[in-house]
């Protein structure tokens, strides 16, 4: 078990810059997914702490003991490769018992271990075919299990489960997060899939083109986006952002959307006039906007465009001003296009903004 | 496979499997010419039109393993008291030459056959070896200048070997690799190599590099992985690529019958040397080239599995 550190960790492929002074800091036992749509740097800098990606710049430490510079043999970190890579020409047991045989471990030891990783992943009945022989729920597990066999410092997963159809996705997620809590060790997990960061994490690190975005509980990345890419890249449905001019009329504070006012508390102008920002954009996730069929204090009247039924909820789009804003409503809730509804802002739900740098103003209302 | 259904497409099957039984007939023509003359007495073997029923008899082949020389005018053959395999092939006016104290000579066949047997086999060996390495070198590692480097490599291959034929064997002389093993072995691994090369380097492309990085992180060097992970996998291409390298350093005959004459000359040169001592004997001929057709064939059966999944290698998706 071990903690591992990355300490301005730098990739260059030619005159690429994949990994941008990217430091983070994986605790003992720690489950980390490192989350970001493809090409953001998250694979290679998993690679690079295993070793089988050389780093251009900084460090890399295990357990404190800088590794940058060792092979990935020499350390001692399992890696599940999201194609499994079973070696087809062995058996699910040799497989699973080919990184004991890089020690001289003893035959009798070897049987042992394979035996006990086997069933704790469930695979005993399986041991004698060969990879091509298995489905590909059932190849992964083998792939964890081979990952899992010589207790590792860490265990690493390049989107272990991501070539798996949903449903077989969903199960071993939950095999996943089981496996984690029994074995506890320092893991960490790539994948562009939100669901199964938020679900697998106890931290998730958000990447995009090279750089750490946020590094946050699931709920911290949720709740309090650090920018306007966390923001839209967590969540589905996607959260409503718009351009946002606040405005001091009448004693009221309202915020205009797409030209539309929504009637804000006034804490908010003496808490933006503070941070001296230039443009503002708002940010509101569809269960933030708030409708009903009658008038309620701050509500406008809006128009419905749109209505995507998901099932348990609705996805509403209103027309509001000259764009739409999406709104989560119970299912059946909007009856139809052009069907007028009251709509208003949960303003405690409201992510505030700089436009030009994207950074969240970090105001809390509520 | 697809149900032939329409008029049009069940002709057009029968005119590709008439194809086929005619392209067989072609190239299986002269192998069966081989095995029946191989066994034809001498007198049958170049009748016209051609006997296809007779006797067989091994006459051939005992011609073929014992050293023969013309009678001369005067010569007589104590034919009584030769041995069975003496007097039948005492015909023609040969005889089987026998040292003052009776013994049979063998002829220069067995040798040569072994001689084909050693260089061909060493030098497969070699190229294939050397093949896999450097395909493994280009297809996994950044090479400077990668393209220009397997260009050149495939260049060798350009220029017909025979063009270099005199210089090589003055340079061969001027070294003392003339008619030696090594010199044969040498020449032909340097032929095959560039192609086991291209075709080795197709065959290792295709094997994901993860299998290797995986072993890498299990705790395994470059080296292990490459015995333990890559060499099975490219196993299938392995085989197709020396079936093809032995089958090239086997059939070789215009180097072997410049740079060798004795002791490390190969079979082909040899057995068409036996047309010019005396009256051809189409049989001697045909039984040499028998046996000489049988180690290829008996390699390529033995890698036939391989082979198909060679051939078929790329064309299916795994």
């Amino acid at each position: 078990m071990a903690e591992i550190r990355l300490e301005n960790v730098q990739k260059y492929f030619g005159a690429v810059h994949v990994i941008r002074e990217v430091s983070l800091t994986v605790k003992d036992r720690e489950f980390c997914v490192l989350l970001g749509p493809s090409g953001c740097g998250k694979t290679t800098t998993l690679r690079a702490i295993a070793g089988l990606e050389e780093v251009s710049e900084g460090r890399i430490l295990i357990n404190g003991k800088p590794v940058q510079n060792l092979h990935a043999s020499d350390r001692d970190i399992a890696f599940v490769f999201q194609l499994y890579a079973l070696y087809p020409h062995l058996t699910v047991f040799e497989n699973l018992a080919f990184p004991l045989r890089a020690t001289r471990i003893p035959d009798a030891e070897v049987r042992k271990s394979v035996t006990s990783v086997a069933e704790s992943i469930g695979i005993t009945h399986l041991l004698k075919l060969r990879p091509g022989a298995l489905s590909g729920g059932d190849m992964q597990r083998v792939a964890i299990g081979r990952a899992l066999v010589r207790r590792p410092k860490a265990l690493l997963m390049d989107e272990p489960i991501g070539a798996l159809d949903a449903k077989l996705r969903e199960q071993m997620r939950t095999e996943l997060k089981r496996l984690h809590l029994e074995n506890g060790s320092t893991s960490i997990y790539v994948t562009h899939d939100q669901v199964e960061a938020m679900s697998l994490a106890d931290t998730v690190v958000v990447m995009h083109d090279g750089v750490l975005q946020q590094v946050g509980s699931p709920s911290d990345v949720y709740l309090r986006p650090a920018n306007l890419f966390v923001a839209q890249f967590i969540g589905s449905p996607v959260m409503n952002i718009a351009d946002a001019q606040l405005r001091d009329e009448a004693g009221k504070a309202s915020v205009l959307v797409h030209g539309a006012a929504f009637e804000v508390p006034r804490e908010v102008l003496a808490a933006v006039s503070s941070r001296q920002v230039k443009d503002m954009a708002l940010g509101i996730r569809p269960e933030g906007v708030l409708i009903s069929h009658e008038e309620t204090a701050g509500a406008r009247s809006v128009s419905v465009h749109l209505i995507q039924p998901y099932g348990p909820f609705d996805i509403v789009d209103l027309n509001v001003g000259s764009q739409t804003l999406r709104a989560r409503t119970p299912s059946g809730f909007a009856s139809g296009k052009g069907q007028q509804v009251w709509a208003r802002l949960d303003t405690t739900q409201a992510h505030f903004f700089d436009k030009s740098s994207g950074v969240s103003l970090g105001l809390r209302l509520g | 496979m697809a149900t032939v259904t329409s008029y049009g497409q069940r002709l057009g099957n029968r005119v590709a499997v008439g194809m086929i039984i005619l392209a067989l007939i072609v190239f299986l023509a002269p192998i069966a010419w081989i095995g029946a003359t191989a066994f034809k007495p001498r007198n049958l073997a170049t009748t016209v039109p051609p006997t296809i029923f007779f006797a067989p008899e091994v006459s051939p082949f005992v011609k073929l393993f014992t050293k023969r020389v013309q009678l001369k005018p005067n010569e007589k053959v104590d034919y009584e008291s030769a041995p069975w395999w003496e007097r039948i092939v005492l015909d023609g006016g040969e005889r089987i030459s026998r040292t003052g104290r009776g013994e049979v000579q063998l002829s220069g066949y067995p040798s040569r056959f072994l001689n084909s047997l050693i260089v061909a086999i060493t030098s497969t060996f070699l190229a294939v070896a050397m093949g896999t390495i450097t395909a493994y070198g280009f297809s996994r590692f950044k090479v400077k200048g990668e393209a220009d480097w397997l260009f050149f490599i495939l260049s060798t291959r350009m220029l017909p070997p025979v063009v270099v034929a005199i210089p090589m064997f003055l340079m061969y002389r001027a070294v003392g690799l003339n008619d030696t093993h090594l010199g044969l072995i040498i020449l032909y691994t340097a032929f095959n190599v560039s192609f086991a090369v291209w075709l080795m380097k197709g065959f290792i492309d295709e094997i994901p590099r993860e299998y290797e990085e995986a072993a890498l992180v299990d705790g395994y060097t470059r080296m292990e992985a490459f015995f333990k992970i890559v060499l099975p996998e490219a196993a299938t291409g392995i085989a197709a690529t020396a079936v093809f390298c032995f089958i090239t350093a086997w059939n070789e005959y215009a180097f072997a019958l410049i740079m060798t004459n004795r002791r490390a000359q190969t079979a082909p040169p040899f057995i068409p040397s036996q047309v010019g001592s005396g009256l051809p004997d189409w049989t001697v001929i045909a039984s040499g080239t028998a046996l000489f057709l049988l180690p290829v064939a008996i390699f390529t059966f033995l890698l036939r599995n391989h082979l198909l999944r060679g051939m078929s290698f790329g064309a299916i998706r795994k």
